[in-house]
C-alpha cells in the first residue's frame, strides 16, 4: 500500500506503492515517451491549426452564408462542449490521484466518468458536424469545410481513442488488473487525455472565439 | 582504463538509478484547479455576448483571449499534468516540441502573408 504526507500547499509526497523499475536515467522510460509523443502532437496540431488560420477566409465555393466562420459556429453550444471536455480534465486527474492512493474503486468511478464525458463531448461534435452538414458545409463544400472538418476531425479522433483507452483501464480494473501497481499506466494515460484538453483549449479561442 | 570508467559511469546495461515517484496535488488542489479553469472559460465565453466585442479587430480580440487560453494551457500543463512537480526534463522536452512548432508555424504563416492579410 502507498503512504502519502500532507504538506503544505496541498500536495502530497507519495511514497512509491510499489517497486519502481529501475531505468539507467532514474525516469521512467514509458512516461518519457509519452511526453515525447506529445512534444510531437503539437507538431502535428500546429499543422492542422495553421492550415485552418491560412484557410478559413479563402473559401470562393459554397453557400455565402456559409464562407465565414462566425455566421456558422454556435457558440453556447461549443462552450458547453468545451465546459465537458474541461471537467473530463479534472476526473482524470482524480483517477490519477485515487490510483495512486490505492483506491481502486473511486479510481474506476473516476475513470468511468471521465470516458462518458468524453463521449458526451464526442456526441456534441457528432451533433455539430450533423448541423454543419444540415446547412449544406461539406468536408469538401468550400476551403473553410475542409480546414474545419480536418483540424476538429483529427481532435475528436485522439478523443475517440482516449475513450477507448479509458474503458480498456475500466475493464482491466474490473478484472483486477488494476491495482497500485499500474499506477504510473493510468497517470501515462491522463497525460494523454490532459493533451487532448489542452489542445482543445487552443481550439476554441482560435477557431471559435475569435472567427 | 575501463573498469575505472565502468566504476564512474556503470554497465550501460546495467540499470542504477530507481525511478523517482513525485509529488501529486491533492483532490482538493485538484478541484481549485478545476475551478480557476471553469471562471476563466466562463469570462472567455463572456467576451461572445458582450456587445460590440466582435466589432473589434482581430488584434484587440487576440490581446483579451490569448492571455486567458495560456493560462488556462499554463494551468492544465502545471497542475493536472504534474510538469510542475515532475522531473524538470519532461517538461524541457514538452517545451522543445510546443516552442518548435510555434516557431516553425509563426514562420510559415508569416511567409504565406497570414498577418499582412489580417492586417
Amino acid at each position: 500500500m502507498s503512504d502519502h504526507i500532507l504538506t503544505l500547499g496541498g500536495v502530497q509526497e507519495e511514497q512509491p506503492a510499489h517497486d519502481a523499475h529501475a531505468t539507467s536515467t532514474g525516469i521512467s522510460n514509458e512516461k518519457l515517451a509519452m511526453w515525447v509523443f506529445l512534444g510531437s502532437d503539437c507538431l502535428l496540431f500546429g499543422a492542422l491549426i495553421s492550415t485552418y488560420l491560412l484557410l478559413r477566409h479563402r473559401s470562393t465555393t459554397g453557400p455565402e452564408h456559409l464562407r465565414v466562420p462566425k455566421d456558422v459556429f454556435d457558440i453556447p453550444f461549443t462552450s458547453v462542449s468545451s465546459f465537458v471536455l474541461l471537467m473530463s480534465s479534472l476526473t482524470m486527474a482524480l483517477a490519477v490521484g485515487a490510483i495512486h492512493r490505492g483506491d481502486i474503486r473511486r479510481c474506476r468511478a473516476f475513470l468511468a466518468t471521465t470516458a462518458l464525458l468524453g463521449a458526451t463531448f464526442i456526441g456534441g461534435q457528432v451533433y455539430e458536424f450533423t448541423a454543419f452538414k444540415r446547412e449544406g458545409l461539406g468536408f469538401t463544400t468550400n476551403l473553410f469545410g475542409s480546414a474545419f472538418y480536418t483540424l476538429t476531425g483529427f481532435h475528436g479522433a485522439h478523443v475517440s481513442i482516449g475513450i477507448m483507452f479509458l474503458l480498456s483501464l475500466f475493464v482491466m480494473s474490473l478484472r483486477g488488473n488494476l491495482g497500485p501497481d499500474k499506477a504510473e499506466t493510468v497517470e501515462i494515460f491522463g497525460l494523454y487525455w490532459h493533451f487532448v484538453d489542452i489542445v482543445w483549449i487552443l481550439i476554441f479561442t482560435i477557431v471559435y472565439l475569435i472567427p | 582504463m575501463s573498469t575505472d570508467l565502468q566504476t564512474h559511469l556503470g554497465s550501460p546495461f546495467e540499470p542504477h538509478h530507481e525511478t523517482h515517484e513525485h509529488a501529486h496535488p491533492s483532490d482538493k488542489l485538484y478541484i481549485v484547479t478545476a475551478l480557476i479553469l471553469a471562471v476563466i472559460t466562463a469570462a472567455e465565453v463572456a467576451t461572445y455576448f458582450i456587445e460590440g466585442f466582435g466589432d473589434l479587430n482581430t488584434g484587440a480580440q487576440i490581446a483579451i483571449l490569448f492571455p486567458m487560453m495560456i493560462a488556462k494551457f499554463v494551468v492544465v500543463c502545471g497542475w493536472f499534468m504534474h510538469l510542475k512537480y515532475d522531473n524538470p526534463i519532461f517538461r524541457r522536452i514538452f517545451v522543445f516540441g510546443l516552442v518548435l512548432a510555434v516557431c516553425v508555424y509563426m514562420v510559415a504563416l508569416t511567409s504565406l502573408h497570414l498577418f499582412g492579410d489580417a492586417a
